[in-house]
């Protein structure tokens, strides 16, 4: 037996931090979270790891207002179903924007956040996030 | 086809924040008014199937079938504990169908129940949230509120639902929860309370969501010789089907449609003989009240994208074309988990037997269910026939 | 030689202004913030720590050095601030960054400049041949106690610095350290906001150690203050570095740029290093750039860097320190409180 979270969330370390899902070589569709069998194809499927861009758009959103333990102090936060460029959509916090800035097809890039942790003893669960794409200016060069 | 199943005898406790009622006296209380209901000796019965969400996180309890049978004094029949999220009322009563179906059991007392506000709200949140894909969804922030918040705002931009037409769900099924006397908010509430109730997940208010209840039901559900023995007035169930879906949202192409409604009811109409435009009276999904607009298109009351003027335009009001939720839905009657797809379908025989009083829709003779589980990756629908 | 492969930052993106912080404790603001030298701090969002930003930073120095990451074979992270007490925050960054196994890792801690010792083990360990590349990271969260005037100074951001040998967008040429046993600010064991020296923080502990160690490393490579083009000193408020390039005879244009600290105040183990990539951000190939950290405890680590011509085909990539200190959202002291967890009953 171990202890609560520990080896749940080790086993999905990589597609948490890094959005790390699969790719089926038979029918050249996309899947986050990764998945053991092709839901197309099955068992004539060949499934591959993707390490996922991390760029896509905001499908649809919520401001969440009644939160769970472990995001009150977050409230009122964004959560959403990014669209990723690849194809797919997951479902993730939207954080650097504030809950009226928001809005449906907006262009954002993933981040690495704290997601929830098990408790003040207990360890600290990090994934991704996502954010507006911050504007890069770089310097006149003098 | 096998045996023709009917359905004798039904049982509600009233729904509601139970403080003096625990989950077994629920959970009895039910099945003995469905058995008196009914008529039937506790000897004639001869299994018991209930739906059951997650009484392990609310109460502790799991193992309910024994429980039931173990409580009612019901001997050492066989007990089937069924489990489909917000779905597993309705799943409770396929089981039985499909027993009584194939002749493996003759009368079975179907049972719904679930005991939630013994638990704090945020422990009462988790455990709904497990209903969707825990893992992919609930983990990163996103409440159940939300995931239905994401399908209203789909819905909005792409098809002009409004915040209003979202809160004359609200209005409609208050009016009818008004009219029955095992509902949880036994009155009318109107559209500017609504519109102005507490956001909890945008565009989703508090009066758009189904509230945290306690409450069971019960049907005696048995073969059409058995039923024709018990009653005058027996209700057939014409049709049972189900579908799934993908259990995460974002997995799903279009997320203003529930494709396991869509292709269920279909099924459904498909094996009744009928169309939808013969169905007098329906009990739907309303755990948010986008869900019932979404349920109303995809079931093929109106086309995708009209659910919401049609109730503007009060097509599915009980003296309405379509009636959709006399009871009060989900909405107002209340939501117990594991109990609502049981108490659609007692809600439906009691209009179909005359007997809903001043919320009956008049001469109904058949009627839909439509129960899903999470954001609708599962999808049971029944239609039932005087 | 041995230099800097890339770099990359992170500043959080909420501020709260030194009179915000004053008005909660019935001081003077904005005399305090004109006598410290300090405006605005940077203040991490309810779901940032540590390793977050350690994460954030290091993505964007590899991005800007386009190296792959899996030919990093070592990562330190100094931080006083570290997530956990037991459980390195480096091993979190490795596996965000897709690092291979084939790797060294270890958390610092020496206050502020638990960083800039980071990029010395990483240094040793590239040149002697046992990694190709080294991620050293300096980053906090740092915490000031309530009411005490570290409150007004402790802010949040990280910056990462990737050493190795080959394409560097500037060359170390050389480091050497001052260190001494000097108790000027200490955190014991268990308890949640650091304790400090007041007054004694200063003359002998920063001004001591920060002097002593650009003399000492100047000393051993036969340079004057003439020879370099711009120079970084520990920030732990806007007073100490102005009064440090007095005391050793700088030109204030020579040290103006590297002066993030008005910005974002103190970001500890971040923040000589931040005021490194600030310069980094804007210098010309050539340019010699004299940098010393401070942390209490007590001791400095000095770098003479020199700007190679290579940075021109790097820059543009990731956001700079200015494009991150442009980027911000002003809360008030309860939202400070909420997010910083100052408010306890909130879980």
């Amino acid at each position: 037996m171990g202890e609560q979270g520990v080896a749940h969330v080790w086993r999905k370390l990589r597609a948490i931090y890094n959005i790390e899902g699969n790719h089926c070589k038979t029918c050249d569709s996309y899947f986050f979270p990764p998945r053991l069998v092709c839901p197309n194809c099955r068992r004539k499927g060949q499934l591959e790891e993707h390490h996922f861009k991390g760029l896509g758009k905001v499908h649809t959103f919520a401001i969440v207002r009644q939160a769970p333990e472990g995001f009150k102090r977050q409230v009122p936060y964004i959560v959403a179903q990014v669209e990723l460029d690849e194809g797919v959509r997951l479902t993730a916090q939207i954080v650097n924007c504030d809950p009226e800035d928001v809005e449906i097809g907006m262009r954002v890039r993933a981040c690495f956040r704290k997601i929830t942790e098990y408790g003040e003893r207990g360890i600290i669960v990090y994934g991704y996030k996502f954010e507006p794409v911050l504007k890069v200016t770089g310097h006149p060069y003098p | 086809m096998g045996n023709r199943v009917a359905i004798a005898g039904v049982g509600l406790t009233k729904f509601g924040e139970l403080w003096d009622k625990s989950l077994r006296d629920i959970t009895l209380e039910a099945g003995m008014y469905a058995i008196f209901d009914a008529g039937i000796k506790g000897s004639e019965i001869d299994a018991v199937t209930i739906g059951n969400m997650s009484a392990g996180r609310f109460t502790g309890q799991e193992h309910l079938g024994a429980l039931a049978v173990d409580q009612g004094g019901l001997g050492t029949i066989p007990a089937y504990s069924v489990e489909a999220a917000c779905a597993s009322g309705g799943a409770a009563v396929r089981h039985a169908y499909m027993a009584i179906k194939s002749g493996e059991h003759d009368a079975i007392l179907v049972l719904g129940s679930e005991k939630m506000s013994d638990v704090n709200q945020s422990q009462a949140m988790d455990t709904v949230s497990v209903a969707s894909d825990w893992e992919w969804e609930g983990l990163f922030g996103a409440t159940f509120p939300a995931l239905y918040a994401f399908m209203a705002r789909r819905h909005m931009l792409e098809y002009g639902t409004t915040e209003e037409q979202l809160s004359l769900v609200t209005v409609k099924n208050h009016a009818n929860a008004a009219n029955n006397p095992w509902a949880q908010f036994q009155r009318p509430v109107p559209l500017e309370i609504v519109m102005n109730s507490g956001l909890i997940a945008d565009p989703i208010r508090v009066l758009h969501s189904s509230p945290i209840s306690d409450g069971a039901a019960g049907l005696i559900m048995c073969t059409e010789e058995k039923a024709k023995e018990l009653t005058d007035i027996p209700v057939y169930i014409e049709a049972s089907t189900q579908a799934s879906d993908t259990l995460a949202l974002h997995d799903r192409e279009d997320i203003t449609t529930m494709a396991a409604v869509k292709k269920s009811s279909r099924e459904a109409l498909q094996k009744a003989g009928l169309t939808i435009n013969d169905i007098d009276v329906f009990e739907v999904h309303d755990s948010f009240t986008i869900g019932e607009i979404i349920i109303t298109e995809d079931i093929g009351i109106t086309e995708k994208g009209n659910g919401g003027r049609i109730v503007e335009e009060g097509l599915t009001a009980l003296d309405g074309k379509f009636p959709v939720n006399p009871s009060g839905g989900l909405k107002a009657r209340g939501h117990p988990i594991g109990a609502t797809g049981v108490a659609q379908i007692a809600e439906l025989v009691l209009q179909l037997r005359g007997d809903a009083e001043k919320r009956q829709v008049d001469g109904a003779e058949t009627a839909m269910a439509v129960n899903i589980g999470g954001t609708g990756a599962t999808s049971i629908v029944h239609i039932l026939r005087r | 030689m041995v230099g800097i492969v890339g770099y990359g930052v992170y500043i959080p993106r909420y501020r709260i202004k030194t009179e915000e912080i004053a008005r909660v404790w019935g001081d003077d603001g904005k005399r305090l913030a004109k006598g410290l030298g300090v405006f605005e701090k940077s203040v991490p969002g309810p779901d940032e720590e540590v390793a977050t930003i350690s994460v954030e930073a290091a993505r964007n120095a590899v991005k800007y050095a386009g190296i792959d990451p899996k030919d990093i074979g070592a990562i330190y992270v100094g931080s006083e601030s570290h997530p956990y007490a037991v459980k390195p925050t480096g091993t979190i960054v490795a596996e965000a960054l897709s690092c291979t196994t084939d790797l060294t890792c270890a958390d610092y801690e020496f206050a502020c400049k638990a960083g800039t010792a980071a990029i010395q083990t990483t240094m040793g360990l590239v040149q002697s041949n046992m990694i190709k590349i080294g991620l050293a990271i300096g980053a906090d969260t740092a915490q000031g106690r309530p009411g005490d005037a570290l409150e007004y100074s402790a802010a949040a951001g990280g910056v990462a610095i990737l050493v190795g040998m080959d394409n560097v967008v500037a060359t170390i040429e050389a480091t050497s350290s001052f260190t001494t046993d000097t108790p000027d600010f200490w955190r014991r064991e268990g308890e949640d906001f650091p304790s400090h020296g007041a007054r004694f923080t200063g003359e002998p502990a920063y001004f001591r150690h920060v002097g002593e160690g650009a003399r000492l490393l100047m000393r051993k490579t036969g340079t004057t203050i003439d020879d370099f083009d711009y120079f970084v000193f520990h920030m732990p408020n806007g007073k100490f570095p102005l009064a440090m390039g007095r005391q050793l005879g700088v030109p204030k244009e020579k040290l103006e740029d590297s002066l993030v600290v008005r910005q974002i105040v103190n970001t500890y183990s971040g923040s000589a290093m931040m005021g490194l990539a600030r310069v980094l951000d804007i210098a010309k190939p050539g340019d010699k750039i004299f940098m010393v950290s401070y942390g209490s405890g007590a001791g400095s680590d000095a770098f003479i860097i020199r700007v190679e011509k290579e940075i021109l085909n790097h820059r543009g990539k990731v956001p700079t320190v200015d494009d991150f200190i442009a980027r911000k959202t002003y809360i008030d002291y309860s939202e400070y409180a909420k997010y910083r967890r100052k408010i306890k009953a909130l879980a």
